[in-house]
């Protein structure tokens, strides 16, 4: 860590906030201690620290002060530069502080704090005090995430190798991203799938390798009207159930099917025959399978076939 | 939380940027507690301040728009100019909070209610104007809470918490396909990666449990207090839920392109690539059972390696489920 660095920006800043109009380099050279002498080093190491405060979200604006003008100036408008007022009453100081807490660890957590520093620099007590009893933890452990949430920011395309369920090898995908949605645990970016010209979703946890932008910041549109927690929900939805299932289960097991059964009844010898109703003949007859011998399927004749399928598999 | 000290000079900026402002919005604020507030030792913070102090523009005039004083411990800002208010919200932090509040206030439209609504409402509000544009590209990000099929359990979980009560649980055991029966002392209600759960200590295993509330199949707020031991200790949420024990049983399962849905659903100590899209992933896990269900529903798209006994008994599993399709089966081979 620069100290010298560290006073130089931190006089920059300074400097360009407290003046309305705008200051040419020369002008910021003159009153910013700390550059050097070299014009040609002073103009890469301004040119750096430029960088660095517009990567800090500094809002470092350029122009004239008039048409005559022939040298560009700089100035941070003040308007531009502070947080809004914000009060915060003790419940959502607290509400604020339980929120913060669900990145820890996960990949916004050093935004999430930097913007708790602020709120508190703005006199915001929101104090290190989770309500008791109550954890909410979001574990944004997958490597896409963070260069996703950025391309979707920043509205730029991205390339990646995916890998479908059931495929035996990861295929190029090129992706306008919408948006990143964690459902049921699990994170999806849904978007404008280039290569299908069709909206899709991916699951992060079946990328491999990097994700990398494939276009320049702010080449993405989405589309008007777009939900991207529907679009995630619609293509993670089972079709609603359309068929119904009879089966067997032996008393005292099978509970994790008996939840969503229409009717169960005594069938004798320590049975019960319970229907079901179901949409997926792969899904269920792997789900039912799993039962083992609590479980025997009557009807319908494909799901007991697919049934037996499954188990011939296990034998195999 | 408190933010990680930072290493850069321009991370340093940020948090000289914020302490100005965060003294002159409380007008006197103790070193101590500052330093506590930023996350750095108090002699980090004295540095911060004479650096502040410091600076000095020198044109047109020389002048030093800071001036503060630290002493006996307390520190005040007498001249601060155009400092004395914060930076804006960066696009990331605005989103980090709000994505976060708002799963909060899903939670609670599940009737978790984890926080008070109104509370969550009003915060987002307010957050969102005083973000202002940083705000939009959160939308993008969402978290969707399971919603929880019994409502009254979970308020009943509330109710014990707030009250201190033990419960009596039914809950369902799916590796095992059980419905079990115990008493468990409320510990905390965790929401992590979108799913609900109650810690607590379980009575009948005398040790800190976690019960997944999809699968309490009854619930009763008994009239006796909770007794959790003082050293029952909550799990560290920040190594992840579940973490094996040495002691559980070592599981070698090569998979399918069709069974690459466990690394994804269950946390492996060791997934290597086979080629041609097959995997083989080792798990540790104290029971069995759940093993040799996972190898039924995988069917032919997974098998144990190891231990070799537990896929003999799959085996046997199968057999005898098949056992029972008999004359169907005996149809097919023997047709």
């Amino acid at each position: 860590m620069s100290r010298r660095k560290t006073e130089r920006l931190l006089g920059l800043v300074v400097c360009l906030l407290s003046s309305e109009r705008y200051l040419t380099a020369l002008q910021i050279r003159a009153a910013v201690p700390g550059y050097p002498e070299s014009f040609e080093a002073f103009k890469r190491m301004f040119e750096r620290d430029k960088e660095e405060l517009r990567e800090l979200g500094i809002p470092l604006e350029t122009g004239s002060n008039s048409p005559l003008d022939e040298e560009a100036g700089y100035r941070i408008p003040r308007q531009a530069y502070v947080l809004p007022e914000i009060r915060l009453e003790p419940d959502e100081a607290a509400v604020l502080s339980l929120a913060a807490g669900v990145w820890r660890r996960a990949e916004l957590a050093g935004a999430a704090a930097g913007a708790l520093l602020k709120l508190r620099a703005a006199g915001v007590d929101a104090e290190e005090t989770p309500q008791p009893g109550i954890e909410p933890r979001l574990q944004a452990g997958e490597a896409a995430f963070g260069p996703l949430w950025q391309a979707v920011r920043d509205r730029r395309p991205v390339a990646f190798a995916y890998r479908a369920a059931g495929r035996s090898e990861p295929q190029q995908r090129h992706l306008e991203p919408w948006g990143v949605v964690n459902r049921h645990g699990r994170w999806y970016v849904a978007g404008h799938d280039r290569d299908r010209d069709a909206a899709r979703v991916f699951r992060l946890s079946r990328i491999e390798g990097p994700v990398e932008f494939s276009g320049p910041a702010g080449s993405v549109t989405v589309p008007d009207g777009v939900d991207v927690r529907e679009t995630v929900r619609e293509w993670d939805t089972q079709p609603p159930p359309q068929r119904s299932a009879v089966y067997r289960v032996r008393q005292g097991a099978g509970y994790g099917i008996r939840r969503y059964a229409t009717s169960v009844r005594p069938d004798g010898d320590g049975w019960d025959l319970v229907e079901a109703p179901f949409s997926d003949v792969a899904w269920f007859a792997e789900h039912l399978a799993s039962f083992g011998r609590s479980v025997v399927v009557i009807e319908p004749a494909d799901l007991r076939e697919a049934v037996i399928t499954q188990l011939k598999g296990a034998l195999a | 939380m408190t933010a990680p000290a930072p290493r850069t000079s321009t991370a340093r900026l940020q948090r000289l940027l914020a302490l100005v402002p965060y003294v002159v919005s409380r007008k006197v604020a103790g070193v101590a507690e500052t330093a506590a507030a930023f996350g750095i030792s108090e002699r980090e913070l004295v540095d911060d301040l004479n650096l502040l102090w410091c600076v000095e523009l020198r044109s047109p005039d020389p002048y030093c728009p800071i001036d503060l004083s630290y002493e006996g411990g307390e520190i005040e800002v007498s001249q601060a100019e155009l400092m004395d208010r914060p930076l804006r919200l960066a696009v990331d932090e605005a989103s980090a909070l709000l994505v976060a509040l708002r799963m909060l206030a899903d939670v609670g439209q599940a009737g978790a209610g984890l926080a008070d609504g109104s509370a969550l409402s009003r915060t987002i509000a307010k957050l969102e104007a005083a973000a202002g544009e940083a705000a939009a590209p959160s939308a993008q990000v969402a978290v969707q809470v399971d919603k929880i099929a019994q409502q009254a359990v979970l308020d009943q979980l509330r109710d014990a918490l707030a009250r201190g009560r033990r419960v009596h649980l039914s809950y369902y055991v799916p590796g095992r396909d059980e419905a079990t029966e115990r008493d468990v002392d409320p510990m905390r209600l965790l929401i992590v990666e979108g799913r609900s759960y109650l810690e607590g200590w379980c009575r009948r295993a005398e040790a800190v449990r976690l019960f997944r509330l999809d699968r309490v199949l009854g619930l009763a707020v008994l009239p006796v207090a909770a007794e959790v031991p003082p050293d029952a200790e909550p799990k560290d949420l920040d190594q992840g839920l579940f973490r094996p024990s040495p002691e559980d049983l070592h599981v070698v399962i090569e998979l399918g392109p069709h069974g690459r849905w466990v690394a994804e659903y269950y946390p492996c100590e060791e997934v290597t690539e086979l080629g041609d899209g097959r995997l083989r992933v080792e798990l540790r896990t104290p029971d069995s059972r759940w093993v040799r269900r996972l190898a039924l529903r995988l069917g032919e798209n997974g098998r144990i390696i190891a231990p070799a006994s537990l896929d003999e008994q799959v085996r046997a599993d199968a057999a005898a489920a098949l056992a029972q399709y008999a004359p169907q089966v005996a149809d097919q081979t023997g047709g």
